[in-house]
């Protein structure tokens, strides 16, 4: 079998009508099963992604929720609207909801919807395994909030530092819970993780060699590998909790020989990475913007890669800042406070190119590189109290402070969910085919920036005034209530700006003008398709022969042998993207749901039984039997037909 | 604009920073860590109107265009002209961050050492949700044990031992220094000094549990012999009162349910589960902090703790009328 061949595409009346034909015939082969059950078996990567992402957002109405009753609980001294024990339930599941089922889940979705577009191939690399990761994440989400609703919510923070979390101090399910969902996410991140390395590596269209890749799939390629690395030392982690939680194991028990440290050292070492692996995607959406909006290339390329992998790396170096409180040893001390600093010299470089790219481009000054250009103020403003955190006498005083609260703000809102909500009116018209409203997308930015701003500085402030995390309530006279009312006031600001945002997206679905192919004027080759993109994607592969392909004024080649009857997409080389094989995909199943409730049944039983871990087992292995018996004519039957 | 105001919020909050307690430090250590807030701020002052400025002139530097442009522009001298400055920046930021590295560890070096004088030693637990402090002695029966308010003397190094038997804590006083944590298996400890005499506000500051915010404590920083005069009346036993309401007060303490989480040195109470109040009369807080220490507050703090700091350890009590008051003129006599 020979790499198939490439043809230019010519617009004669013939070439049109094959072309008509061909894309018949993959709308057939490439189509999901309409209605419920399609709901539930699909294999697209788009309808996957677009359900994670309105999950995640669901998710993220309800951690605002919560953050809102924070506010309104602290706006005055003293106040009775919820007592310690909610509160604390409260602020457990705002970090918990933010961290895991919104910031890591919209990011890897983000990625599972443009990956496959950006590189320009049909679908993820394991289709069913794609649809078997959303229904964990979902699942992991209503289990949790189930408990919440039913005030048996977790309540020893999104940390959940032992003893306090462990048995003698947190009776009852509520840290279970906790754990639990920490295994549904994990498998989650995972999936997602694993799908987006194979798909980026693998199935890249013919000459988009790693360095042409869209700066946008690099991020999103350290994102995975980072996952794939930080998530075993919270997976072990949570696993040793639920163990001396629910079989009585000594692991953090120091009464026993256990270490109240270790979980907090496996913990950050999950936890610091995590905060990256919602940044480095973030990055990712600000490069786009900043480079389709300032017409021009993203300046320093190669740089902007390398500053991406360092913090990759980097990231995985600082987790013991988190435990500067504890006592360090001299060196330790000195040697984690700079590979905290050092992390801010690749984030510095990416700065510094998004600002050269501005300045020597010809910047159109629209809504979505708004919301980019107001990340790249606040990244700046909390990255430099992050470097002020980095150093450990300073953090020493601010440690566990609302001066804290105020930086991961700035970082995690300013610097992920400002991308965020660019990429989200970037890419409406892809998703949607709609374009969004102008006006209501700068409105949307201005009060979204300046009700950000009004909640999270004065919290710095508070911090500086000796206000710590986590406290339900504080007393009258300590010079804390004019920040506290300030930041609440800020924060009914934030929820406007949100709402506006959210009504933009609600009138981009029924209002919005038609978007046609690339209403941006974009570079990347999610433009070269239909808005929305068929089932398919793309009718003919497309090939690259530079990184801006969309500018580029050259004839572009297009892939052409693949079957049009069946899901076949293209393997490639993983550094220079030269065709290697013709692959044949999965399509839509119900297994993968099956697999998704079987896992469900085990680890919700292991809440109350270990032989929950059996059950799930047996559960899983009866369904995976399933998912994986073989169907049809065996693969290399189907690979040496020619069409 | 926005940005304008935020750096307008910053200036101001450096000039009013005399009510932080951060930024109001008493002794070296606060001192020391001040001194690099200090530096670390108004070098980031400049970093963010560099950058901010940087990125306002380089959005509005050209016409504002409504239509995209047919293609991308990019020219050979200008990408050369930008490499240099990027660069320059790359290696300004890289030498910003070797001037703060050094003076942190610098600063950090100097939280660990003290001067020559032999600094009194004081051991404080964390315990859900109040602080246990003893005054370390060579001698066992000099030692003194007290809770949620630790007297200094004044320009003294103080060696505080933290520890907890229960969850983690962490003691931190903001105008005296940083943080240590109370953990569960490792003891640490921290050296701190006031330089002037006052009363300086602390609290937990590691998420411990339902009661966390009412966690609090009090160093106060007296004069060297009014520092010793106090540990002095600290070492001496309660007196069995002879007034007799005062006395109906302590049968009622010995034989009520008190007694068995309290310890009154001098007399049989001697339960640790609870703060030692043999000289609870001359504390100022009650509860770590979360009422005034008066005899309103103190008897509803006994019938009814856990409307005031609801998931406390200590249990409703209920006394008749003239056995509550007979408690407190016991428990006021405590001094």
């Amino acid at each position: 079998m020979s790499a198939p061949a490439r043809r230019r595409l010519a617009p004669d009346p013939a070439e049109a009508a094959r072309e008509a034909l061909d894309r018949a015939a993959l709308e057939r082969a490439w189509s999901n099963p309409a209605g419920f059950v399609g709901w539930l078996t699909s294999a697209n990567h788009k309808s996957v992604a677009i359900r994670m992402i309105v999950t995640a957002f669901g998710f993220f109405a309800l951690g605002s929720a919560l953050a809102a009753v924070m506010r309104l609980q602290l706006a005055r001294p003293e106040n009775h609207l919820v007592g310690p024990d909610l509160y604390n339930q409260i602020f457990t599941m705002h970090g918990s909801t933010m961290m895991f089922l919104f910031a890591v889940p919209v990011m890897e979705a983000f990625g599972i919807y443009l990956v496959p577009l950006m590189i320009g191939t049909r679908n993820v690399a394991f289709p069913r395994m794609n649809n078997f990761g959303y229904w964990i994440y979902l699942a992991g989400g209503l289990m949790v909030w189930t408990a919440f609703v039913l005030n048996i919510g977790p309540d020893a923070g999104w940390f959940a530092y032992v003893p306090l979390s462990g048995p003698a101090y947190s009776p009852g399910k509520r840290v279970d819970l906790w754990a639990q969902l920490i295994t549904f996410t994990e498998i989650a991140a995972l999936v997602a993780a694993v799908e987006i390395v194979v798909t980026t590596l693998k199935m890249r269209c013919p000459g988009m060699s790693l360095n042409r890749m869209p700066l946008f799939v690099w991020a999103m390629l350290v994102t995975a590998f980072m996952v794939i690395f930080a998530m075993p030392a919270i997976m072990v982690a949570s696993t040793m909790l639920a163990m001396d939680r629910m079989v009585d194991t000594h692991f953090f028990n120091p009464a026993e020989g256990g270490d109240a440290l270790l979980w907090q050292h496996l913990f950050w070492f999950f936890g610091h990475p995590e905060v990256y692996i919602i940044f480095i995607p973030a990055t990712g959406f600000v490069s786009t913007l900043v480079s389709t909006f300032s017409r021009r290339r993203i300046f320093g390329y190669p740089a902007m890669v390398l500053a991406l992998i360092a913090t990759g790396f980097l990231g995985f170096s600082l987790w013991v800042h988190h435990m500067f409180a504890t006592g360090l040893p001299l060196l330790g001390e000195s040697f984690f406070t700079a590979a905290s600093m050092m992390i801010a010299i690749p984030s510095g470089i990416q700065v510094f190119c998004w600002l050269a790219t501005l300045r020597s481009g010809r910047v159109v000054l629209r809504a979505p590189l708004l919301f980019a250009l107001g990340f790249i103020a606040l990244f700046v403003l909390g990255g430099l109290t992050g470097i002020m955190l980095a150093a450990l006498p300073l953090d020493l005083q601010v440690h566990d402070t609302y001066f804290v609260v105020a930086h991961f703000h700035y970082v995690l809102i300013g610097g992920a969910l400002f991308p965020l909500l660019g990429a989200v009116l970037f890419w409406l018209p892809k998703l949607t085919g709609r374009m969004p409203s102008e006006r209501l997308g700068r409105w949307s930015f201005a009060v979204t920036f300046i009700g950000f701003n009004l909640t999270f500085f004065p919290m710095h402030l508070l911090g500086l005034g000796g206000m710590p995390r986590r406290v339900y309530t504080y007393g009258p006279g300590v010079g804390l209530t004019t920040g506290n009312v300030v930041a609440s006031a800020g924060a009914a600001v934030l929820a406007l700006g949100l709402l506006l945002f959210f009504a933009n997206v609600a009138w981009t679905l029924r209002r919005g003008a038609p978007a046609g192919d690339d209403p941006w004027g974009a570079e990347t080759l999610e433009w070269a398709t239909t808005s929305p993109p068929p089932a398919y994607n793309f009718a003919y592969l497309p090939t690259v022969d530079g990184s801006a392909p969309l500018w580029s004024t050259r004839e572009r080649p297009v892939v052409t042998g693949l079957r049009t009857d069946v899901r076949e997409v293209l393997i490639t080389d993983g550094i220079d993207a030269t065709p290697d094989h013709r692959h044949r995909l999965d399509g839509a199943s119900i297994w993968p749901f099956l697999t998704a409730v079987a896992a469900t049944i085990g680890i919700v039983t292991a809440l109350f039984t270990p032989w929950g871990v059996t059950i799930g087992a047996l559960l899983g292995l009866i369904t995976l039997t399933g998912w994986f018996w073989p169907r049809g004519a065996p693969e290399h039957a189907i690979a040496e037909e020619q069409p | 604009m926005t940005r304008v105001v935020v750096l307008v919020i910053a200036v101001i909050s450096a000039a009013c920073s005399g009510r932080m307690p951060v930024l109001d430090p008493a002794g070296p250590q606060a001192g020391r860590i001040a001194t690099y807030w200090w530096v670390s701020f108004w070098l980031s002052v400049v970093i963010l109107t560099a950058v901010l400025a940087f990125l306002l002139h380089a959005v509005t530097r050209r016409r504002v265009l409504v239509t995209p442009p047919a293609s991308p522009i990019e020219d050979v001298r200008t990408e050369r002209r930008l490499t240099l400055g990027v660069s320059a920046a790359v290696g300004a930021t890289a030498l910003t961050l070797v001037v703060l590295l050094v003076t942190s560890i610098a600063t950090g070096r100097a939280l660990h050492t003290f001067g020559g004088t032999q600094p009194l030693t004081v051991e404080v637990t964390g315990h859900q949700w109040w602080w246990e402090v003893e005054y370390w002695d060579p001698v066992p029966s000099q030692r003194v044990r007290t809770a949620n308010e630790i007297h200094i003397p004044v320009g003294r190094p103080v060696l505080v031992k933290t520890r907890s038997l229960d969850v983690i804590h962490s003691f931190w006083v903001p105008g005296l220094h940083g943080k240590k944590d109370n953990i569960p298996g490792h003891p640490s400890s921290l050296v701190l000094q006031a330089d002037r005499v006052g009363t300086f506000g602390g609290r937990c500051a590691e998420f411990c549990g339902v009661q966390h915010a009412h966690m609090q404590l009090l160093v106060i920083a007296d004069p060297p012999d009014a520092f010793e005069a106090w540990l002095q009346a600290q070492r001496r036993p309660a007196a069995i009162p002879t007034d007799p309401a005062a006395h109906r007060g302590f049968d009622v303490f010995m034989q009520g349910p008190c007694a068995l989480c309290h310890t009154v040195l001098g007399t049989p109470a001697g339960g640790r589960t609870g703060p030692d109040l043999t000289h609870l009369g001359s504390r100022t807080t009650l509860a770590a902090g979360t009422l005034p220490n008066t005899p309103g507050h103190l008897a509803g703090w006994i019938i009814d703790p856990q409307s005031e700091k609801p998931g406390a350890q200590m249990p409703a009590n209920s006394f008749s009328a003239d056995d509550l008051s007979a408690l407190l003129a016991f428990l006021g006599g405590l001094q």
